[in-house]
């Protein structure tokens, strides 16, 4: 009997490790989720005819807001899911070309497709600073009233998009 | 003498010049100190183990750009602190606000410290109880002075060799 009150504490603590084990300490919550997605005005990607993006073209829909590099390891690993998302039109993708050269982006999107409706083109990350990017790629879902409801940290994969993302987004379309 | 005269007023001149340029260095200094005091008390968000003041990723490096712009903008250091935590959320202060959710955090530590005060207070009141006097019995007695007295032979005849 006196050996269980020893034996419970370190069951409390190995469960308690086992958590913070398990916990991505990179995944840190966004305190912009449930708020109005920052608005901006950007040059598209493309920089023809000065064509600029703002969130409030989209209002009225939801939508992914994709963060992404071609200097970005990871982005190249869930380029494909975006891709084949894209096929589907289940939703429409903006992308935000982060602190990247415009040759490089338009580059990446010629070699690896394009699942982007339009991408806005982030130049010096200023954008980013306002949407807390710290680590690319990341991924926002926006409400048709321009709310962000979720946001992905790390790269987009079928997992992600079929538990999390995609279910999201048909409640949202309702 | 008309030489050295010339070497001293060039060096006067050059003084002077240094002067002026380190004029405006000065002023950035006082944002500098401030940026730094600021950016102490932030995470960097990338290399979580270091400050904002003292990472070299370039998100630190953006942000620390962004702050200076701020400080010039006549931004109080509460102003910036804000505008860092209405993007990245509690999580880039070090000192994070007592508020509900952080309770755990800064009262968990004390409510161990009492709870360990209040076990060792329980074990030694219990231990004060478990240790009670038994007197000897007669039999004891004699089996001590049994002891002894043998003891007390013992010694002498070690004495005695000696």
């Amino acid at each position: 009997m006196r050996f269980l009150a020893p034996l419970g504490l370190f069951l409390v603590l190995v469960v308690f490790l086992a958590i913070g084990l398990k916990k991505d300490p990179h995944e840190i919550p966004s305190p912009l989720v449930g708020k109005p997605a920052p608005q901006f005005q950007l040059p598209q990607l493309t920089g023809a005819d000065g064509a600029t993006f703002t969130p409030k073209d989209m209002q009225g829909k939801v939508w992914l807001f994709n963060v992404w590099a071609s200097w970005c390891s990871s982005c190249r690993e869930e380029h494909a899911v975006l891709v084949g998302l894209a096929k589907t039109n289940a939703v429409p993708i903006v992308g935000l070309d982060y602190k990247d050269q415009r040759a490089d982006g338009l580059q990446w999107l010629n070699r690896l497709g394009n699942p982007y409706t339009l991408t806005a083109f982030d130049a010096d990350g200023r954008v980013g600073i306002d949407y807390g990017v710290y680590g690319v790629p990341e991924t926002y879902v926006i409400d048709k009233g321009g709310v962000i409801r979720y946001k992905l940290i790390g790269p987009v994969t079928t997992d992600a998009l079929e538990k999390k993302i995609l279910p999201l987004v048909k409640e949202l379309q309702k | 003498m008309k030489i050295v005269t010339a070497i001293l007023m060039l060096m006067l001149t050059f003084g002077s010049a240094i002067a002026k340029e380190a004029a405006p260095l000065a002023e950035d200094e006082a944002v500098e100190a401030r940026l730094i005091g600021i950016a102490e008390e932030m995470r960097c968000l990338v290399c979580q183990n270091e400050s904002l003041a003292g990472s070299h990723a370039e998100l630190a490096e953006d942000l620390r750009r962004e702050i200076r712009a701020q400080i010039k903008q006549g931004k109080s250091d509460q102003d910036v602190m804000d505008f860092m935590v209405t993007r990245y959320g509690d999580f880039v202060r070090y000192r994070p606000p007592v508020k509900p959710i952080t309770w755990l955090l800064w009262f968990g530590p004390f409510i161990l410290l009492v709870i360990g005060i209040a076990a060792l207070v329980a074990f030694l009141l219990r231990r004060g109880r478990n240790i009670q006097e038994t007197p000897l019995s007669d039999a004891d007695h004699q089996r001590a002075a049994a002891l002894l007295a043998e003891d007390g032979k013992q010694r002498t005849a070690n004495g005695g060799e000696k």
